[in-house]
C-alpha cells in the first residue's frame, strides 16, 4: 500500500513539472564578472520593493548568451550580464530563435589587476612588456618568433630577474577575453614587425597565448589563484580588480605604465587595464515578467550604478556623467541595441 | 609400511630437521614477513586518519569563525515619524539606524557627509532590516528606545576576530586608521559582542557574507533529495525485484545487468548533461527547480539502490521462499509478505548512503542551473533553489574574506549532514540485521 502511494507520487510530481506555470520572478544569467553587481541589486530590489528577488545565476558570458538566446517565454531567461559586447554570431542565434527586440546597457567599467604576492618584488610594467611575456609568437628584431623569453629581466633590464610564471584565466572565461583585448592586442600594435603583418596573421600573432609554461590557465575560480599567489612570491595572477581590493594585506597589484590600480585610477581612466560590463535586456518580457521594468530602473538608477552609489562600493567603477544619462535613458525606453548591422 | 618410512627419513628431511638453522631462519623470515604486513596495514591506516585529521582541522579552523558574528548591541531610536505604523514594514529604517548610530560618537553630527558614509561602513546593510523585523513584530515599541543587536559589515567582523591585522600600514587594510579608532570606541564601551551566528541556519544567500546563511540551499537540498528518494527509492526496489525474482536468465536480462552495473560507474556529470539536454531543453522544464535536481540525482541514485536490493533480496534465504511457496501463497505474497520486509533494512541502509551520495553531489546540479543567487529558500520543488554543495561553490568564488569562512562552515555543515545519514545507516544495519 505504501508503496502505491509513493509511486502515484512520483508519477503525479512527474506529470506536474512538464506543464510549463507563469513565472513571478525574474531570472538573470550570464558573466560572472557582472554576477556580484546584479546580486547587488537583485538584493536591494527586493528590499525596497517588497518583491521577489530575482534569480541571479553566474553561468559566465558565452554561456549566459546561448540560455539568454534561446528563445522568448516564461522558461527563457529576461537579463543577461555579458564583461564584453554581444558577439554577432551570438546575436544572429537570439534572432533565429525569435528575440529580436534587446536593449544594451552599458553599466559601467571593471579594472583588471596584475598582481603579485606583498613578499615579491615591485613591478611596473607596460602593455608591450606584458604582451611580450604572454603572447605565443613575439617579434624580435623585426622577425615574429615563438615566444622566447623565459625570465622578466630578458625583457626589460627594469623588471625583476625571476622566471615568468602568470596565473590566468581559460579561454571561456570574459576576463581572458578583456585581458587579450585591452592588453594583448593593444600591446601586440605597438609593435612595427606587427604592423606589417597581413589581417589574419596579425589577429593571430596578437590574440594568441603562450602555451610552453609560463602562462598557466587556473581556471574560473579567482579566490585559487589568490592563494597560488601567497605560496609563491614570484608568480603573477590575472583576475577582477575586487578580488585585489578584498586581498590588499596579502597581494600587491603591478602598476601599468607607471599607475597603480585602485578605485580612483581606474575611475579617472589613468589605470590603463578596464573594461567595459554590460547586461542586456529581452524587451518582449517587460510587462510580461512582474517587475522586470523596475528592475531595469533600479539597475540604472543614480543610487546603484552612479558615483558613490552601491556598485562602487563593490568595485564597479562607474561611468562619465553624459554616457550615464544617455545609458540610462536607453535602458528605460527599451532602444534596440545598434551594435551590430542586422 | 609406515614404519619404514618413519625410520627412514628423506635427505631432505634429515638435512631441515626442526632444529636446523636453515629452518629457524625460514621461520623468522615468515615472523618477520607477518610483522612487516601488520606495520604495512597500520601506517596505511595512520596516513588515512592523518589525512582525515588534516581536512577536518583545516576546515575547522577556518570554518569556525563564520559560526560566531560580530555584533553592536545598540541603543535604537524608534522614531515614529520615520514609520506609518499602518504600514510599519516600509518605514524608512535606514534614517532611524543612522541618527542612533550617530549619537553614539560625540562628535557625531558635526561629521561632513564623507566622514559619515565611512562611519556607516561598520555597519552592516542588513541592520535597518534587523530593526525593521523588531518593529514588525512590536509595533508597540515605536517612539520607544529599545536596544537591538544588529550585525557589523564584514570587514569589521573580521578585524574583531583578528583577521585584518592592525599593525599592517592602512593602505594594506580594508578598513582605515579612522573607522578603527571608531570601532574601538563602540569597544570601549562594551557595545560589540560575538553571539552564535544564527543566521547561517536562518537566512538565506545574501551578497554580504555577515547575512549570508545557508536556510535556503538546506531547503534545497531537502526537496531534492525528497523528489530523488520519490524516484529512485519505488524504482528502483521494483527494479530490483522483478530482476531478481520474476525475470528469466537470458541474454537481455544479463544485458540489462550488465548495464546497471555500469550506470553505477557512470561520473555524474553526465546524468547532468542528460538533465540539461532532456528534462530542461526538451521537455522545458524549470531551470534550477529542485525537482529537476531531485530527478537528475535520482538517475544517479537509481542504479545503486536496484544494486543494494538485490544484494538483500539475494540474502534472503530461499528456505523462507519455499516455505511461504509450500503454505501456498502465490509469487507476489512470497515476495511482499516475506522476501521485501526480510531484506528491508538492507536496502534502506543502501539507499540512505545512495542518498547521501546525492546531498554531496555538485556536478549535475551546476548544469541545470542550481547554482543560482537566490535570496529566499523556495516555497515548493517547482521554485528556484540552490543546494547545500551549490551554496558552498558560490561561496567559494565571492571576494569577500567572509565568505572564506562561510565556505568552510558551509562544508562542516554538509559534512555533519553526511556523518549523521551514515550513522543512521549504521544504525539501522545493527538494529535490524539478521543473520540467517
Amino acid at each position: 500500500m505504501a508503496y502505491k502511494t509513493l509511486f502515484i507520487a512520483a508519477v503525479a510530481a512527474t506529470a506536474f513539472a512538464g506543464a510549463a506555470q507563469a513565472r513571478d520572478q525574474i531570472r538573470i544569467v550570464g558573466s560572472s564578472t557582472v554576477f556580484p553587481y546584479t546580486q547587488a541589486v537583485a538584493e536591494e530590489f527586493a528590499n525596497s520593493t517588497g518583491k521577489k528577488a530575482p534569480v541571479v545565476e553566474s553561468t559566465g558570458t558565452g554561456g549566459g548568451m546561448k540560455i539568454f538566446c534561446q528563445g522568448v517565454g516564461v522558461q527563457h531567461p529576461d537579463l543577461t550580464g555579458a564583461s564584453r559586447a554581444m558577439k554577432k554570431s551570438e546575436q544572429e542565434l537570439c534572432k533565429k530563435n525569435g528575440v529580436t527586440s534587446i536593449t544594451e546597457v552599458l553599466l559601467g567599467y571593471d579594472g583588471l589587476s596584475f598582481a603579485t604576492s606583498r613578499k615579491g618584488a615591485d613591478m611596473n610594467v607596460t602593455k608591450p612588456q606584458l604582451f611580450l611575456a604572454l603572447a605565443a609568437e613575439v617579434p624580435v628584431n623585426g622577425k615574429i618568433v615563438k615566444n622566447p623569453y623565459t625570465k622578466w629581466s630578458e625583457i626589460d633590464r627594469s623588471l625583476p630577474d625571476t622566471k615568468i610564471q602568470v596565473f590566468g584565466p581559460p579561454p571561456t572565461s570574459g576576463t581572458r577575453d578583456a585581458w587579450v583585448e585591452l592588453v594583448m592586442e593593444e600591446g601586440c600594435a605597438t609593435f612595427d614587425a606587427v604592423k606589417a603583418l597581413d589581417k589574419q596573421k596579425h589577429k593571430e600573432v596578437c590574440q594568441r597565448m603562450r602555451q610552453d609554461g609560463p602562462f598557466i590557465e587556473a581556471g574560473e575560480n579567482d579566490n585559487l589563484i589568490v592563494q597560488r599567489l601567497e605560496a609563491d612570491s614570484s608568480a603573477y595572477g590575472i583576475f577582477g580588480f575586487s578580488f585585489l581590493y578584498e586581498n590588499k594585506d596579502k597581494l600587491k597589484g603591478a602598476r601599468v605604465a607607471g599607475v597603480e590600480p585602485s578605485f580612483e585610477t581606474i575611475e579617472t581612466g589613468d589605470y590603463k587595464i578596464s573594461r567595459p560590463l554590460f547586461f542586456y535586456i529581452k524587451n518582449a518580457h517587460r510587462g510580461v515578467i512582474p517587475g522586470l521594468t523596475e528592475f531595469v530602473s533600479e539597475y540604472v538608477s543614480e543610487k546603484s550604478m552612479g558615483p558613490g552609489g552601491y556598485l562602487s562600493e563593490r568595485g564597479l567603477v562607474p561611468l562619465g556623467g553624459d554616457k550615464r544619462k544617455e545609458v540610462q535613458q536607453n535602458a528605460l525606453q527599451s532602444k534596440q541595441m545598434a551594435r551590430h548591422a542586422m | 609400511m609406515t614404519s619404514t618410512i618413519m625410520t627412514q627419513p628423506t635427505a631432505a628431511e634429515t638435512r631441515l630437521g626442526w632444529e636446523s638453522a636453515e629452518v629457524r631462519r625460514r621461520i623468522r623470515r615468515r615472523h618477520a614477513a607477518n610483522r612487516r604486513l601488520r606495520l604495512y596495514g597500520i601506517a596505511a591506516i595512520c596516513t588515512a586518519i592523518g589525512l582525515l585529521a588534516t581536512l577536518v582541522v583545516s576546515l575547522v579552523l577556518l570554518g569556525s569563525p563564520a559560526f560566531v558574528q560580530t555584533k553592536l548591541d545598540m541603543p535604537v531610536l524608534l522614531n515614529a515619524q520615520h514609520v506609518d505604523p499602518a504600514q510599519p514594514a516600509r518605514g524608512n529604517y535606514r534614517a532611524i539606524v543612522r541618527s542612533s548610530f550617530l549619537s553614539l560618537f560625540p562628535e557625531g553630527a558635526a561629521m561632513s557627509p564623507r566622514d559619515q558614509r565611512a562611519l556607516f561602513r561598520i555597519l552592516s546593510n542588513g541592520a535597518p532590516l534587523a530593526v525593521r523585523d523588531h518593529v514588525v513584530a512590536n509595533p508597540g515599541d515605536l517612539g520607544k528606545t529599545v536596544t537591538l543587536s544588529v550585525p557589523l559589515s564584514d570587514p569589521f567582523d573580521q578585524l574583531n576576530k583578528g583577521k585584518i591585522r592592525r599593525d599592517l600600514p592602512e593602505n594594506r587594510r580594508t578598513v582605515t586608521d579612522r573607522q578603527l579608532a571608531w570601532f574601538d570606541h563602540l569597544d570601549a564601551q562594551g557595545l560589540i559582542s560575538m553571539p552564535f551566528n544564527w543566521a547561517m541556519f536562518f537566512n538565506s544567500d545574501s551578497r554580504f557574507p555577515e547575512l549570508a546563511g545557508m536556510a535556503g540551499a538546506l531547503v534545497g537540498s531537502f526537496y531534492a533529495l525528497m523528489v530523488c528518494f520519490l524516484i529512485s527509492f519505488p524504482v528502483g526496489i521494483a527494479a530490483a525485484i522483478y530482476l531478481e525474482e520474476f525475470a528469466p536468465r537470458n541474454r537481455w536480462t544479463d544485458v540489462i545487468e550488465v548495464n546497471v552495473n555500469n550506470l553505477a560507474a557512470v561520473p555524474s556529470i553526465v546524468f547532468g548533461l542528460l538533465g540539461l539536454a532532456v528534462f530542461l531543453n526538451f521537455f522545458n522544464m524549470p531551470r534550477s527547480a529542485p525537482l529537476v535536481g531531485g530527478m537528475v540525482l535520482s538517475l544517479m541514485t537509481l542504479p545503486t539502490i536496484i544494486i543494494v536490493t538485490r544484494a538483500a533480496l539475494k540474502a534472503v534465504p530461499p528456505s523462507i521462499r519455499e516455505a511461504a511457496l509450500g503454505v501456498g501463497a502465490s509469487k507476489h505474497q512470497v515476495t511482499l509478505h516475506h522476501v521485501l520486509p526480510l531484506a528491508m533494512p538492507g536496502i534502506l541502509t543502501g539507499t540512505i548512503i545512495g542518498m547521501a551520495q546525492a546531498l554531496g553531489e555538485t556536478a549535475p546540479l551546476l548544469l541545470i542551473g542550481m547554482n543560482a543567487f537566490i535570496v529566499e529558500p523556495p516555497g515548493g520543488i517547482l521554485e528556484p533553489a540552490t543546494a547545500l554543495p551549490t551554496q558552498i561553490f558560490i561561496w567559494a568564488d565571492s571576494p569577500e574574506r567572509g565568505f572564506a569562512a562561510r565556505t568552510a562552515g558551509g562544508i562542516l555543515v554538509l559534512l555533519g549532514f553526511l556523518v549523521m545519514m551514515n550513522m543512521v545507516a549504521v544504525w539501522l544495519r545493527k538494529r535490524f540485521e539478521r543473520r540467517w
